[in-house]
Order: C-alpha cells, then sequence, then structure tokens
C-alpha cells in the first residue's frame, strides 16, 4: 500500500490546521472560561447573572449549529472574518462554558473554613482569591479541565462540516482517490487517540506537580 | 457564592453599585452594538422574521425535532445497557473480558464522532457495506456514547459504599442479583445528574444528523433556508430550540442535583460533576 506524496503532505496540512485550531482555542477557552468564573462568583449581581447565562446557553446548544450559523449566516449580518478564525473563536467561546463549569465546581471544593480563616487574617477579597481560593480551585480541576480538552479537539473534526479543511476533511478526500477506507478512517482514529494521550498525559503531570499533599 | 466576602459595608456598597452600573451600560452597550449590526443589515426587518409565525414552517421544524428526539431516544437505550454490560465487564474480575472493555472504552471515547460518520458515509460503501442512513447516524452515536455512560455507571458503583453488596452478598444473594438489584439501581440514582447531562449532550451530537442527511432539526433547518433564504433568523430560531429542549433536561439535572437524596445508601467517593464536558466524545 503506497500512498502518493502529495495525500500524505495533504494529510499532514490537515493535521496542522487541527493542531493549530484545538491549541489557539483550547488557551482562549481556558482564559474566556476564567473571566466568566470571576464574574460568577463576583459580588455583582448583573456580572454573576450574565455569566450563569453564558454558561447555561453554550451547554445546552449544540456546537454544529452555531459553527453553521457563525460561517453561513453571519456573513448576511455583515460579520465577516476569514473561515478558520471564525472557526477558533466559535470553538473558544463554546468550551469556555465548559471550562467555566469545570472551574465553578473547583472553586466550590475550596472548604468554607478557608476563606473565613483567610478574611479571619485580614486577607482582602483579593488577596484571599489570589492566595486562598485560585490556588485550589485550580488544582481540584486540572484533571476535569483536561478532560474539556480533549472533547475540544475531538470537535475540531466539526470544523470540517463547514468547510475547514482539517485532519478529518482531509482524510475524507484522501480516501476517495485512494479508496482504503479502513486503512485512512483507522490512522486518522489513532491520530485523535495520540492527541488525547498527549492532553491527558499533560494534564497528568501538571496535577501532580501542583498537587495539594494533605 | 455569598461566603467568598464579607457582608459589605457602606462602602463596598458603592463600590458594588458603581461596578454593577458599569457592567450594566458595558452589556447593554454589547446588545445595542449587536442589534445596531443586525438591523443596519436588514436582519431585524419584521418580513423576514415572519415565517416563523405561521404554523407550517413550525409544522415542518417540529418534524424535524421528532427526528432528533427518537435518534435521541435511541442512543439513549442502546447506548446505556451497552455502558451498563462495558462498565461490568471493566470492573470485572475476566482478565481479557476487562482489557477489552478498557480499550474499547478509551477508544470510543477519544475518536470524534465525524470521523466515524464518514467511514460509514464514504467508507464503508466502498467496501460495499451500506445501511439505512439512520443507522448511520445512530451506529457512530451509540459507539461513542455507550463508552462515556459506561463510565459514569463506574463512577455511580465506586461511590457506593461497600457495606451494600457485603450485605447483599451475606444474605446469600449471587453476584449478578447483587449487582442488578441492589448495587446498580442506588449506583443509577446516584449519577442520575451525570446521565442526563450526558443525554443533554448527545441530544446536541444528533446535529451530526445534517451531515447524514437524517431529517433531524438543524437538517430540516438547512433544508428551510434553501427555501426561504433568510439564514439568520432561520438558524437563530434552531438554535432557541435547542436551547429551550436541552436547557429544560439541564434544569432537570440541577434539580435532581440539589434534591435530598432519600432510600439511597449515603454516598462515598467524590462528588459527581453535574455537567461534564461530553460532547462528542468526551473523557472523565
Amino acid at each position: 500500500m503506497i500512498i502518493s506524496q502529495e495525500s500524505l503532505q495533504l494529510l499532514l496540512n490537515g493535521l496542522g490546521t487541527t493542531i493549530l485550531i484545538a491549541l489557539t482555542a483550547g488557551v482562549g477557552s481556558i482564559v474566556v472560561g476564567t473571566l466568566v468564573t470571576a464574574a460568577r462568583v463576583s459580588p455583582i449581581p448583573i456580572l454573576r447573572r450574565a455569566a450563569f447565562a453564558y454558561a447555561q446557553f453554550f451547554i445546552n446548544v449544540p456546537l454544529l449549529a452555531l459553527l453553521i450559523l457563525a460561517v453561513f449566516a453571519l456573513p448576511a449580518a455583515g460579520i465577516i472574518l476569514p473561515l478558520v478564525p471564525t472557526v477558533i473563536i466559535v470553538l473558544t467561546v463554546y468550551e469556555a462554558a465548559y471550562v467555566a463549569e469545570a472551574l465553578r465546581s473547583g472553586v466550590n471544593t475550596v472548604a468554607k473554613g478557608e476563606v473565613e480563616a483567610a478574611r479571619a487574617l485580614g486577607l482582602s477579597m483579593v488577596q484571599s482569591l489570589r492566595y486562598v481560593i485560585v490556588p485550589q480551585s485550580f488544582r481540584s480541576v486540572v484533571q476535569p479541565i483536561g478532560n474539556v480538552m480533549i472533547a475540544l479537539a475531538m470537535n475540531t473534526a466539526l470544523a470540517a462540516v463547514v468547510g475547514v479543511l482539517e485532519l478529518t476533511s482531509r482524510v475524507n478526500s484522501v480516501n476517495l482517490v485512494h479508496a482504503q477506507p479502513i486503512l485512512f478512517y483507522t490512522s486518522a482514529g489513532l491520530v485523535y487517540m495520540a492527541i488525547a494521550l498527549v492532553i491527558g498525559v499533560t494534564t497528568g503531570v501538571v496535577e501532580r506537580k501542583v498537587a495539594i499533599v494533605r | 457564592m455569598s461566603f467568598m466576602y464579607d457582608e459589605p459595608g457602606p462602602r463596598g456598597r458603592r463600590n458594588i453599585r458603581i461596578a454593577s452600573a458599569l457592567s450594566f451600560v458595558a452589556l447593554a452597550g454589547l446588545v445595542a452594538l449587536a442589534l445596531w449590526q443586525f438591523g443596519s443589515h436588514g436582519q431585524l426587518d419584521p418580513a423576514i422574521w415572519a415565517p416563523f409565525t405561521s404554523w407550517p414552517i413550525w409544522q415542518y421544524l417540529l418534524v424535524g425535532l421528532m427526528g432528533t428526539l427518537q435518534v435521541a431516544a435511541i442512543v439513549a437505550v442502546l447506548g446505556s445497557i451497552l455502558g451498563v454490560f462495558l462498565a461490568l465487564g471493566r470492573n470485572g474480575r475476566n482478565r481479557p473480558v476487562r482489557w477489552l472493555c478498557t480499550a474499547y472504552i478509551e477508544i470510543a471515547r477519544t475518536v470524534p464522532v465525524l470521523l466515524l460518520i464518514y467511514l460509514m458515509l464514504f467508507g464503508l460503501p466502498q467496501l460495499g457495506i451500506n445501511v439505512p442512513v439512520i443507522w448511520k447516524l445512530t451506529i457512530p452515536l451509540v459507539f461513542s456514547n455507550s463508552a462515556v455512560f459506561a463510565e459514569i455507571f463506574r463512577a455511580g458503583i465506586k461511590s457506593l459504599p461497600k457495606g451494600q453488596s457485603e450485605a447483599a452478598l451475606s444474605l446469600g444473594m449471587s453476584g449478578t442479583l447483587t449487582m442488578f438489584l441492589v448495587v446498580l439501581p442506588q449506583a443509577i440514582r446516584n449519577v442520575a445528574p451525570s446521565l442526563l447531562s450526558q443525554f443533554v449532550s448527545l441530544l446536541k451530537d444528533t446535529t451530526l444528523g445534517y451531515i447524514v442527511a437524517f431529517t433531524e432539526l438543524l437538517y430540516r433547518g438547512q433544508l428551510l433556508t434553501s427555501y426561504l433564504h433568510d439564514l439568520i433568523p432561520t438558524y437563530i430560531v434552531i438554535t432557541l430550540i435547542y436551547l429551550v429542549v436541552s436547557g429544560s433536561l439541564t434544569a432537570l439535572a440541577s434539580r435532581l442535583q440539589k434534591r435530598p437524596r432519600r432510600k439511597v445508601a449515603p454516598l462515598s467517593g467524590p462528588g459527581m460533576n453535574p455537567v461534564a464536558e461530553q460532547p462528542v466524545v468526551a473523557a472523565r
């Protein structure tokens, strides 16, 4: 079974696009998700409600519908961006909701006594966040956030539907030429599994680094 | 979250008021900007939204919603049944079975469903294997969701105190009977919120019917746009329908989360997270 040079090139390009989308959207969603969580636990009622609404909206709406809306419909409202950035933005705001949910459950795991102790020591709101709440909640959510990142990496495949030439769509087109479905789809599956494995191992390493030894 | 800060004093209250006002202005500004953007391109024109006040259009979409719910139900039932057996296999004593179930779960959770759907659509027909269109959608979904269900069930079984199964065994129940009459019912009740949020996520995954041309909501929406030529209203309405349907499930999940547990042995082990990211393939 020989695969032509150009087909291989196409597949590698597709993999590059997949990794690019996953990395940028991954970093972006962690940043946006952290901001949403901050709003969610802030003392400002309107921000709390807005953050709640944000998370609920994206958790209950299908990613594919959002991608199609952003790529095919929004240009009619004069909102036009290149394809890949559009997909990255949609993935970022979508996964940010899941990051926010994971972080919030992390904030909830911080024992009430910890916060009370911080306050009793006279730490200000910002200080108790900076030295007590945030470090502890981040540590307890490394694993859940790793799972969100794995899901995000898998979700990049949906970009194929709106015309991004990433790994899944490239595999599809190369298979139409070579007609070796089992080989191509299995290999692509293995590549995705490897991506998930890398994220999983990284998560494990980070978790061991920041684990709280009690 | 009120435990995070003291009752604010006069200055704190003033700061909160100022911050609230500023946030309100910022959010209102965003909404106004969006409306202006839509309005200036004629997207707020009542004429293009008019179709959605007529019953035939809604009927057309509701048929799609029926398809969505039908696929979701099939995947939920088959996926849970398969998930239970995978969970038991992975927890079991038989080494080859355990190894096989573990491999299946780990593979199914880390392969995009879209890839499997393309395999069903374009790959297998090349080998002369062809199945009806509904199965091109449901088989990949069952494949990936069963693995997630298995992990949820395993977490539920692990969360149950050992004493439950020990008590059943000491009453002379067989291992199988203990599992199905004592352990599983309680385990499932304990992870009900996670199961529901997984159901939401598989409901969202049914949108992949758009690719296999199966009559579900998103595909119907696409057909509708080729007839109405108004993409924005159509896709916004579709998105809102999904929001209502899965939002009610999510609300139910959080209600269950808050409900005091009765008639169930107390939880041990880590708490279950009601909304775990479980899209197409999820890892917990």
